[in-house]
């Protein structure tokens, strides 16, 4: 066991949390400025748009989630179930 | 001389683990893998090993560049698992474990189906046992349930191969080319193993029940011998891209609902496994690569995850993202290479989920399949979701919950510590693994325009999880899937049985036993007066006798026939009549 004096406790902090939110969207936000620098090469015709894969990551997961929470209010059950 | 089933070294090597003592056992089963992997190096391109068996000619030994690459990462990938388990002393885990990685060598390098078979049912046997060597009742059960799916899986297999040999007259195993029955069946039989949805739950129920090292050897080999199988039988069969699609998504939704550290990560090898699944439905060599090379690095960084979590439960005895958080104080070195699994798993540029799984989402470009393309895309953004960020940060990160367990040993470091390197190795330098797959290597990963998308769909993915976290939010639950019909419905299914078959029971006894049968009684008693009278009252009547004569002629009848006084000629009489009436009626038909 470690001494809680020396323990790391980075993610404690509650304003290195704030950093690493401000690091989070700052490199978002540089990856979709670097679109107009080097534009998606469309494959298909609907995916050559500045930002689409930015657009494509943040829908999908955001609708992924939401798909997950649906399912589940039907889907859940409490740990003991089966037993 | 060195042309010898690589298969031998590890299920002959099995029978010797209990000679060896102390650290020597562990020692010897290290080595197995790797004296196979040496093996496998040395054989030959071309068959052998031929034997007859009812008639058929079989194939122990087919070594080709597909059955070659499967070789080489199983006995990579076992010989990082054996390491892991430097530890362990537990002679059944290590003979199950050496039965279940040689029986899937011995699948992969069956020139026919028959001897495929063989091995195929020998990987279930042995992998349950190491489902049961958790020794707790909820390992037995899951175990059970495990070995139950897997004989109907192998017998589905079978029932197959039988139409197909009576229909080919062939056992040899090579790409499918009719669609019927045998194929079919036999098809049916890989996907189970494969955990195609429906057929998916036994994995995500056994596999979290399984011991610490069981979990890691379990998620390589029967989900990925399964993919060997797709490879080689049923390349561009469409309906696998639609099975595949189905998987990477139901693998997110379930991982994302999910509580426990170990089946997220079951979850997650459903998923994974879809893309290589989608890689043979769209069967060009472009795909193909993709699907192989998936499998090699999915292997590797799917163990590392499993290491990963086996390493908190080895040092906490929790599995449940509820209890668990903030372990990356006192677990640093397991929460880097979990991260770097992690990472893997979700293509992130410089790893190898990046090089291999590309391979497939350019062969579905290639191909212009739109639609396909747009679910591998949204299955990416949704690997990191789940397993990139949702493992990594409910376990090591997220709340404290004042967890100090310390770092976990040396030898499960070193393991992680060494398919951590591969995954990183494989994503900077992939050139290694292109240059073992079966057809020629063209494809570029590292381009800018790859780069840059693939960072863009990762970190919105990654935004939308912190930005969500509260939807996120574990809960002490589970999520009902396909085994719930086998689990409740098989009780469901006793109840309503039981209710109508004994109703119907009850009923039948009510109306047969006790209503029709003392009817019959009853009136058998008196069945030699009825008749008698049925055939004397046309006789009274043609005499003339009516009214009081008639019931006096009626009581002197029943009287006589009560007390059984009738006169033995009037017996006789009946007998003939009896036989009269035999001989017209049988004349008559």
């Amino acid at each position: 066991m470690k001494d809680s004096k020396t323990e790391i406790n980075f993610f404690d902090r509650a304003e290195n949390i704030k950093k690493l939110w401000i690091a989070l969207c700052g490199v978002c936000i540089a990856l979709v400025v670097v679109d107009f620098f080097v534009p998606p090469k469309a494959h298909f015709g609907f995916d050559g748009f500045i930002g689409f894969y930015s657009l494509l990551g943040f829908v999908s997961c955001a609708a992924l989630i939401l798909l997950s929470k649906l399912v589940g209010f039907f889907l859940k059950v409490p740990g003991d179930y089966y037993d | 001389m060195t042309n010898i089933p690589p298969a031998a070294i590890l299920i002959l090597g099995a029978f010797l683990v209990p000679c060896f003592k102390s650290k020597f056992k562990n020692v010897f089963v290290v080595l197995l893998p790797l004296a196979a992997f040496f093996l496998i190096s040395q054989l030959e391109i071309g068959a052998s090993w031929h034997y007859h068996f009812f008639g058929y000619n079989l194939t122990l030994l087919r070594v080709d560049k597909i059955s070659l690459v499967f070789g080489y990462i199983f006995t990579i990938n076992a010989f990082a698992a054996f390491l892991y388990a430097f530890h362990l002393k537990d002679n059944t885990q290590h003979i199950a474990a050496l039965f279940y990685v040689g029986s899937s060598l011995g699948v992969v390098f069956s020139g026919d189906l028959v001897s495929l078979y063989f091995f195929w049912e020998v990987m279930a046997v042995s992998s349950t046992f190491l489902i049961l060597a958790r020794r707790t009742q909820k390992a037995y059960n899951a175990g059970l349930r495990y070995i139950l799916v897997h004989i109907f899986g192998g017998l589905c297999l079978l029932a197959g191969i039988v139409f197909y040999i009576s229909q080919t007259g062939s056992v040899s195993f090579e790409a499918m080319a009719e669609r019927n029955w045998g194929t079919g069946l036999i098809l049916l039989g890989f996907l189970i193993n494969a955990a195609a949805p429906p057929f998916s739950a036994w994995l995500s129920d056994a596999y979290p029940e399984a011991t610490v090292t069981g979990g890691v050897i379990l998620s390589a080999y029967t989900t990925k011998t399964a993919v060997y199988t797709l490879v080689r039988g049923y390349p561009g069969w469409e309906v696998l891209i639609l099975v595949g699609c189905l998987m990477t998504i139901y693998g997110i939704i379930y991982a994302l609902l999910e509580n426990d550290m170990r089946r997220i990560l079951a979850y997650s090898i459903i998923n994974q496994v879809g893309f290589m699944v989608v890689g043979v439905g769209i069967g060009t060599m472009m795909s193909l690569n993709g699907s192989i090379a998936h499998a090699f690095c999915h292997i590797i960084y799917k163990a590392l995850l499993w290491m990963s979590a086996g390493a908190v439960l080895a040092m906490v005895g929790k599995s449940k993202c509820t209890e668990l958080g903030g372990l990356y104080k006192t677990m640093p070195w397991t929460m880097v290479f979990g991260v770097i699994g992690a990472l893997s798993i979700s293509s992130f540029p410089g790893t190898s989920g990046f090089t291999s799984k590309s391979l497939i989402i350019q062969g579905a470009i290639q191909q212009h399949l739109a639609w396909v393309w747009l679910v591998l895309e949204i299955a990416s953004a949704g690997v990191f979701l789940h397993a990139g960020i949702k493992f990594p940060y409910f376990v090591f990160f997220a709340k404290d919950k004042g967890l100090r367990p310390g770092e976990t040993n040396k030898s499960m470091l070193t393991a992680m510590g060494f398919l951590s390197f591969l995954c990183i190795f494989l994503g900077v330098y992939p050139q290694p693994l292109y240059q073992i797959l079966p057809f020629e290597v063209t494809y570029q990963a590292y381009t800018v325009h790859h780069v840059v998308n693939q960072l863009q769909l990762l970190m919105f993915s990654g935004l939308v999880f912190f930005l969500f976290l509260p939807l996120l939010k574990r809960t002490e639950t589970i999520s009902i899937d396909t085994d719930w019909f086998y689990r409740r419905g098989g009780r469901l299914f006793y109840r309503i049985s039981d209710r109508v078959l004994n109703g119907v029971n009850e009923r039948a006894e009510q109306v047969f036993s006790l209503g029709l049968a003392g009817w019959l009684g009853r009136r058998s008693r008196d069945l030699p007066f009825r008749l008698a009278q049925v055939l004397l009252y046309p006789c009274w009547l043609a005499r003339g006798l009516r009214g009081e004569e008639l019931r006096e002629k009626n009581l002197v009848l029943q009287q006589t026939l009560a007390s059984g006084a009738a006169p033995v000629g009037i017996g006789a009489a009946v007998a003939t009549a009896f036989l009269l009436l035999f001989f017209i009626l049988s004349g008559l038909v």
